[in-house]
């Protein structure tokens, strides 16, 4: 791997001196995967709360189909929302094939079974403790579900985390739903797949290496809030 | 399930649409092309004299020329800037496009590794260098996608008389990728490759690896322009689509291709006025 | 199975228990023909372990339905809003993952205190459990004790007309146990009715006024606590004072 550390040092070289084009890929990386688990979330949560509290026939299944979902291959992903956005598929008309949206709505399908399913773990192991002692308090099962959100909630910034993990890093569906367009689409993970496909795959590796530096900085932040809050209630603050 | 689906297409149009940042302009183009027009640095290189003389913002999807025929045949991009003659004929022939012009060539090249175990040596016959790969079963790396430089490099193996897909999963080997991912393969296991000479000379990974037979009339790739069916598909941006295609042809587009330069070489020859 | 029949017998106990069944796979859990409870002072339930004490304690709140009988409070049965007047500690104490304060407002906002006087009443009742100056301590990290105490004080914060406690010094070293007696104590004085299951004799003879003993899910007696450690009525009660009645 000839040349790496040249590379490397460009390519932190054009993040380092603000170089427009490359920010505003690893800014556009951060807008759609960010936004995308922010839906996930607003989605995936409620399910998984839902499964965890609630009891009807079908929930094993539902749960050992959400655990599958989790592995499911980014690429399906992207050409199930390339067939449904395509102008020849049912949701042609709304024109968002290779735009951010498309790529959002395919990071979304990703992310949400994720942070369903892990919620679902989390609120399910904190409602075995708190269970009587929310009946005795008179918390009705569907009033409880926010009280084991919130009190699972570092399990649940880690379950986001994950989520985060899977969106930011991957290439499969953005690059079918977006189309790898140039100053529309293209985001870290598809200049990769270019730069790779170019041949040039020290420039790839390195681009790589701020991709996992992003991914690194968002995860400590977001940590170090979880952190410092669970500080603030363990030591007076 | 596929309420769920909706449903978070829903959300997440609602919510982007509240941030309004992520906005679809109008004033745009969709371009279905090739990876070697991407790949090679032409389309980032000429694209923005048409943007600024015009004001239409060209986006392109760089695919397979295979993926890029049945995306456009879906509706999904006003313009097809491919190289297979035959299908882009057929395209036309079935409604799908307007008509067909030539834009530009490049040539493809047989490349392959230095130690040439097939024994090559060079020459310009694509048609007696594949018998020897095929006689000393040496490694080759197809692309295998059904794209232009695919579909090129099936007719010289049947001019040959070699069934390549007896040998597939031998010393025949399709990648199923693009180019550029098919010359980095090609050169992770030694194997020969046929590409077109853009990609090849714009590629960052040529470890090892030559060129061993160039020249011949064959080995010609013809690039061509279509304008996707409005009738097909309503939404198609014709005008802005034909005025593209008009200037690509024409004596602006014709010269910024002439002029584009990587590593000093003349990567695509125009010839829409032949 | 008789009631006691001690002369402070009330016309009509707090709570009453009628023909409670539980069984499980063929064997009873719990079967007690009649239990009235409504003296003075706590009623304190003994027995060896599996004799059903929880079982009832549970029925009695609610947290389990009977597979037969009924369960009265004040004359009328148990019925949906009947825990807003009860109360219950668990063994392990169950505290959210919050602050010593916030745990204490949970119960407070959802009786619809304004926040004037939530603070207020946090603060009383912070001071009256020991807990003072610990508010914005997270909850699970205080001691065994305190965590106890602090379930207590959330327990109280419902104003409870009658609160359970099952085992909830079983873990607790006996300086804890104390400073948790003496916080039951006080809330029995101001009128609070306390049913609470012990393991430990000698804690039954410090609090109870009355004892029930319970031996394989039946009541085998119900008496004053002076009569119950003076003589036993029943040979069960005898056995188990001795140390030699096991399930």
């Amino acid at each position: 791997m000839q040349g790496f550390a040249e590379e490397f040092r460009v390519a932190m070289g054009l993040i380092v001196s603000g170089d427009p084009e490359l920010w505003a890929i690893v800014l556009l990386s951060l807008k759609v995967s960010l936004l995308a688990v922010l839906i996930a979330a607003c989605i995936g949560m409620p399910i998984g709360a839902a499964l965890a509290v609630g009891r009807f026939p079908g929930r094993r299944l539902v749960i050992v189909l959400l655990n599958a979902l989790m592995g499911l291959p980014p690429v399906v992903v992207g050409l199930l929302v390339y067939l449904m956005l395509s102008r020849s598929g049912p949701l042609g008309v709304l024109q968002l094939l290779y735009t951010p949206t498309a790529m959002i709505i395919a990071q979304v399908l990703l992310v949400t079974p994720i942070i369903a399913a892990l919620t679902r773990q989390t609120v399910e192991t904190l409602d075995i403790e708190y269970t009587e002692q929310l009946r005795s308090l008179g918390v009705s099962r569907l009033a409880s579900v926010p009280v084991l959100l919130w009190d699972g909630r570092l399990a649940l910034l880690t379950a986001l985390l994950a989520g985060f993990g899977r969106a930011i890093a991957e290439v499969g569906a953005v690059i079918v739903v977006g189309g790898n367009i140039n100053h529309v689409t293209r985001v870290m993970t598809t200049t990769i797949a270019l730069e790779t496909s170019k041949g040039n795959l020290a420039l790839a590796l390195a681009l790589g290496a701020i991709l996992v530096g992003i991914a690194f900085v968002v995860t400590a932040l977001v940590s170090m809030i979880g952190i410092s809050r669970e500080r603030e209630v363990l030591h007076h603050a | 399930m596929m309420k769920r689906w909706l449903l978070a297409a829903a959300v997440a149009l609602g919510c982007v649409a509240g941030a309004g940042q992520i906005q679809a302009k109008d004033g745009f183009i969709v371009v279905q092309s090739t990876t070697s027009t991407q790949n090679s640095g032409l389309l980032d290189a000429i694209l923005p004299s048409f943007e600024t003389a015009t004001g239409i913002e060209v986006r392109v999807v760089a695919v397979g020329t295979g993926q890029a025929i049945r995306n456009a045949m879906n509706g999904d991009g006003d313009v097809l800037l491919v190289h297979a003659k035959p299908a882009e004929e057929a395209f036309v022939a079935d409604g799908w496009g307007v008509a067909r012009r030539d834009v530009m060539y490049n040539d493809f090249v047989l490349i392959g590794p230095d130690a040439d175990p097939a024994g090559i040596g060079g020459g310009d016959d694509i048609v007696a260098a594949l018998r020897l790969v095929a006689a000393a079963q040496a490694p080759f790396a197809s692309r295998g996608d059904d794209s232009g430089t695919h579909k090129a490099e099936l007719r010289h193996w049947m001019s040959a008389g070699i069934n390549v897909a007896e040998a597939s999963g031998s010393w025949y080997r399709e990648t199923g990728a693009g180019m550029g991912a098919t010359l980095n393969i090609a050169a992770g296991m030694g194997a020969y490759a046929l590409t077109d000479r853009a990609t090849w000379i714009a590629h960052g990974n040529k470890d090892g690896m030559r060129v061993l037979v160039e020249g011949d009339p064959r080995l010609f790739n013809q690039y061509g322009i279509v304008l996707v069916n409005p009738a097909k598909h309503a939404h198609v941006k014709a005008d802005a689509g034909q005025r593209f295609i008009d200037w690509l042809t024409g004596d602006a587009g014709q010269a910024a291709i002439a002029g584009y330069r990587l590593n000093g070489q003349q990567l695509f020859f125009p010839n829409a006025g032949d | 199975m008789r009631d006691w029949d001690g002369a402070e017998m009330l016309t009509q106990p707090r709570m009453a228990v009628e023909n409670l069944r539980i069984g499980r796979n063929g064997s009873t859990l719990l079967d007690v023909p009649y239990l009235a409870l409504g003296g003075p002072g706590p009623t304190l339930i003994l027995g060896p372990n599996g004799a059903g004490k929880s079982l009832l304690l549970r029925c009695m709140h609610g947290l389990i339905q009977p597979d037969g009988g009924t369960v009265w409070q004040d004359g009328a049965l148990l019925g949906e809003d009947h825990r807003a007047r009860q109360a219950m500690v668990f063994q392990t104490p169950v505290l959210l993952r919050r602050s010593v304060a916030a745990n204490l407002d949970f119960v407070l906002r959802r009786q619809g205190v304004r926040w004037g006087s939530r603070k207020a009443r946090i603060a009383a009742l912070l001071d009256e459990g020991g807990l003072a100056g610990k508010e914005r301590q997270a909850a699970r990290s205080l001691s065994g004790g305190e965590a106890q105490r602090l379930a207590i004080l959330r327990a109280l914060a419902c104003n409870p007309e009658i609160l359970f406690l099952d085992e909830p010094t079983s873990a607790l070293d006996p300086a804890a146990t104390q400073a948790v007696e003496a916080l039951i104590l006080r809330a029995s004085a101001r009128g609070t009715r306390i049913v609470m299951v012990t393991h430990d004799v000698g804690q039954a003879r410090r609090l109870g006024h009355d004892i029930v003993l319970m031996q394989a899910g039946r009541v085998a007696e119900h008496s004053q606590a002076a009569d119950f450690f003076a003589a036993p009525r029943t040979a069960a009660g005898r056995a188990y004072l001795s140390g030699a009645l096991v399930i």
